[in-house]
């Protein structure tokens, strides 16, 4: 991820705005996937603002964090509103919807994670197929892999994030290069995790530049 | 060493907006910081904790807000910079201190963090504590970006110290919990050892002092609104004869709404960071050439009432509108589509507002909610089964009043035990007027850090009044809510913490109760049969639940328990698992005819369903597995 074409001069437009909003289950780092975000964003001289939610991460809650970029003050992604969204989980990618418009990204894992009414028959999970059908011809391109297989391949089943990033980074719709995620991503990890971190941001990447995983409008 | 400890001045960090308050006050030389943990504050406490394990920094997580502010009065009387944070309810049981506090005043910079909660995303109400600022007449301050918390943070101190009075940072949790880029400035040293200097005719506030405190109170209100007047913290922009006034993060939204909406020209806007006293001479300045204004806050008309009040004094005529219909709510946090939909509708020019997307109808079907529930393996769910069973044995009908922390998740099902809530310790007084006026069987819970909060009072009050009902103590060994932090009956100690222990058995007994049982909740014929002689029973009595939070147990070890457990071929129809216990390690196969199955990824090995189910046996015969 390191090769030329993925070299962009560092404040390329600083003001051109961008709203980016994960949404995952508690427990898949979406908290770490913004902050990383933001903090790329920083050292290549934009003006990041991240907004979390915490309180339910460790309960099995809907997680969601907001990265904004540009000419924007609000931390805050309104309904309708974000340009890119990064789905931890089928069903949130989905719910995720509200924040889309017809020009939006959306890099979503096809891995499920049940919710406990679902566990316990009291609700349905929605077909995986059916909600990523109706969710391509709404948005205006949907990058969607099993991320959680990824991880699992990088030895390092929780990073998810990481492989998102990795997809992410591969779109070339950020305007901040995959170096710059990368060199942060390497200050921020245990010794311990950096290896299959960074493989799993590099399987992400694979995956994005697999034109079988687009649907584009 | 903690971040904030690093870095030069002039350097850009991203910070959430509780780092940069506590970056700010060590900007400022802070020497003392007490707090209670509460959603959107708790890593002001959380970083201020760590950073006084590695310098000179004193710190406490106090066992009440009202304590917290109590202790830190007491060194800014001695000269030191003291900080004081907590979540905006806090301040309600700080209130007692604070009003006085602000005739006391202080001799050390004192900044008292009020983080308020629109929307309500981990509080039990959302009021507005920019009316404390009022109440008291305490100077505030409120910042809307993570810069703006540090720079208001720093200037705070220096202000209290000038006016002798505490002076309130009152935040939000879109502020509090929202990183942006924080220019340094340079790290203070801090003082040595203060000194109390005697002058008892200044600071004990009997009628006679107090008459001449509340003097000064008003002197330093007169000289707090003329350095708002002048403050760098309310800025104004742009141009025209229209006008927005705001305050908060809702001024984030509000400046965006104008470049997007074309407005940059045409409309005045003014950011006011300095809110309590309201710079009137600004103000009046401001709304005089403009024709109308739209008041852009959260919550309550705070600023709105305040306009009204000086353009009336003014004699001016200009339309101010915020709250109302078609205009703003009083409920909830804004974004920034809200705010611009209003602003364009209230100046009159188009917005092209986005359609959101319906994912449910799109879909055309329901989307199965994701509900947050205790731990697989928390210790509150085994005690919340046993005291279901008791009941169902019994044939009694139990009334739950709970109180404030992880285990107010009972409410929802399948354990539905949780019926009446008001806020820190009013399980305890609230059963005693229940039970009164009832003769019902009332079964009251709460947490230990809750109990050290607001429940001791409450306790001895019932012992004293010989009030007819059960209390459960749920006692995990630390304030799990929040993020584990300590208090005085902790037994799951964060590495290094250096507190004396004050186990809760002995507090209760002191208190006077003579009914007590102590259980290990995962023990379940000894707390079934507990539970039972304790409901049976008359009068006060106290149930101590004692386990610990497996979450942090787990973390603080670094061990994992390798047990786990899986449901045998006899498993029928039964579901009391489901109905009953609802641990999120239990799972139906999908499929009408669905067996019941236990996940060994999300199975915490706590070995609590097997004690109570035939058909639940250990992996490998009753060994851990690898």
């Amino acid at each position: 991820m390191t090769t030329a074409e993925n070299r962009k001069p560092k404040t390329e437009n600083p003001k051109k705005s961008l709203r980016i909003f994960l949404t995952g289950v508690g427990g898949q780092g979406t908290l770490l996937a913004s902050r990383l975000l933001g903090e790329a964003a920083l050292a290549a001289g934009y003006n990041p603002m991240v907004s979390e939610t915490h309180g339910m991460a460790q309960r099995g809650g809907i997680v969601v964090s907001t990265v904004v970029l540009g000419d924007l003050q609000s931390p805050l992604i309104s309904p309708g509103e974000a340009d890119i969204v990064l789905g931890f989980e089928a069903l949130e990618a989905f719910r995720a919807l509200d924040r889309c418009h017809d020009r939006t990204l959306l890099i979503a894992n096809t891995a499920t994670q049940v919710p406990y009414p679902v566990a316990i028959g009291q609700a349905k999970y929605p077909s995986v197929a059916e909600m990523f059908q109706r969710l391509a011809a709404r948005v205006g391109a949907l990058l969607a892999f099993d991320a959680g297989a990824l991880a699992h391949e990088s030895g390092s089943p929780l990073a998810v994030n990481m492989v998102l990033l990795g997809a992410l980074a591969a779109t070339d719709s950020l305007p901040i290069a995959a170096e710059d995620i990368l060199s942060v991503i390497r200050t921020r990890t245990k010794e311990k995790f950096l290896a299959s971190n960074l493989k799993a941001f590099e399987l992400g990447a694979a995956a994005a530049r697999d034109p079988g995983n687009w649907q584009r409008r | 060493m903690s971040v904030l400890l690093t870095g030069s001045a002039g350097e850009r960090r991203l910070f959430l907006g509780n780092e940069a308050i506590v970056r700010g006050a060590l900007e400022a030389g802070v020497a003392l910081v007490t707090t209670y943990p509460g959603t959107p504050a708790s890593e002001i406490g959380d970083r201020c904790y760590g950073i006084s394990r590695q310098s000179d920094l004193k710190f406490e997580f106090s066992t009440n807000e009202k304590v917290a502010l109590e202790v830190a009065a007491g060194a800014a009387a001695c000269g030191w910079r003291v900080l004081c944070a907590m979540k905006h309810v806090g301040l309600n049981v700080a209130a007692d201190a604070l009003m006085t506090l602000a005739y006391v005043g202080v001799k050390g910079g004192m900044v008292i963090v009020s983080a308020d909660d629109p929307s309500l995303f981990s509080s039990q109400n959302e009021q507005d504590n920019r009316y404390y600022a009022r109440l008291s007449g305490l100077p505030m301050l409120e910042p809307a970006t993570p810069e703006a918390a540090k720079a208001m943070t720093v200037a705070a101190f220096a202000l209290s110290e000038q006016l002798k009075v505490p002076v309130l940072l009152r935040t939000t949790t879109r502020v509090n919990h929202t990183r942006g880029p924080v220019t340094l400035g340079k790290l203070a040293d801090r003082p040595g050892p203060g000194r109390f200097h005697k002058d008892p005719f200044r600071q004990v506030m009997v009628p006679a002092v107090a008459r001449q405190a509340h003097v000064r109170l008003l002197a330093a209100q007169d000289q707090a609104r003329a350095l708002a007047e002048t403050s760098e913290f309310n800025e104004i922009s742009g141009a025209g004869a229209w006008g927005i006034v705001t305050s908060g993060v809702a001024g984030t939204y509000a400046a965006d709404a104008l470049t997007e909406l074309g407005l940059t020209g045409k409309v005045r806007l003014l950011k006011l960071g300095f809110t309590h006293p309201l710079p009137a001479a600004l103000l009046g300045d401001f709304l005089a050439p403009l024709t109308k204004v739209l008041v852009v806050e959260e919550l309550e008309p705070y600023l709105e009432d305040g306009l009204k009040a000086i353009a009336q004094e003014r004699g001016l005529a200009v339309t101010i509108r915020g709250k109302g219909p078609g205009l703003f709510s009083r409920l909830y946090e804004y974004h920034p589509g809200l705010v611009r939909e209003v602003v364009a509708r209230f100046f009159g020019v188009a917005s092209e507002a986005a359609v959101p997307l319906a994912p449910e109808q799109i879909l055309e079907q329901p989307l199965p909610d994701r509900p947050p529930n205790l731990c697989a393996g928390c210790p509150h769910r085994a005690m919340y089964y046993a005291m279901k069973i008791a009941l169902q044995d019994l044939g009694v009908e139990g009334i739950f009043p709970t109180d404030i922390g992880c285990y107010t998740l009972g409410l929802l099902p399948p354990l539905s035990m949780a019926d009446f809530l008001i806020c820190m310790g009013s399980s305890i007084s609230t059963a005693a007027g229940i039970s009164r006026a009832t003769g019902q069987k009332v079964v009251a819970f709460i947490g230990d850090s809750t109990f050290f909060h607001a429940g001791l009072p409450a306790l001895v009050n019932a012992v004293h009044q010989k009030h007819d009902f059960l209390l459960v103590i749920l006692d995990n060994g630390t304030t799990a809510m929040t993020g584990h932090q300590p208090h005085p009956g902790v037994s799951l100690m964060p590495p290094g913490y250096p507190g004396e222990h004050v186990p809760i058995k002995r507090v209760v007994k002191a208190l006077g109760v003579e009914q007590l049982w102590v259980v290990n909740p995962f023990k379940y014929k000894e707390s079934l049969a507990a539970a039972k002689e304790a409901l049976n029973a008359s009068g006060i009595r106290v149930l101590i639940s004692e386990a610990p939070c497996h979450l942090y147990a787990q973390r603080l070890s670094g061990k994992k328990r390798t047990a786990r457990f899986q449901v045998t071929q006899g498993c029928g129809e039964c579901r009391d698992c489901l109905d009953n216990f609802g641990c999120p390690a239990m799972y139906l196969e999908p499929g009408d005819a669905g067996q019941l199955q236990i996940d060994p990824e999300l199975c915490s090995g706590c070995a609590f369903c097997v004690q109570w189910c035939e058909n639940i046996r250990p992996v490998g015969a009753g060994k851990g597995r690898e």
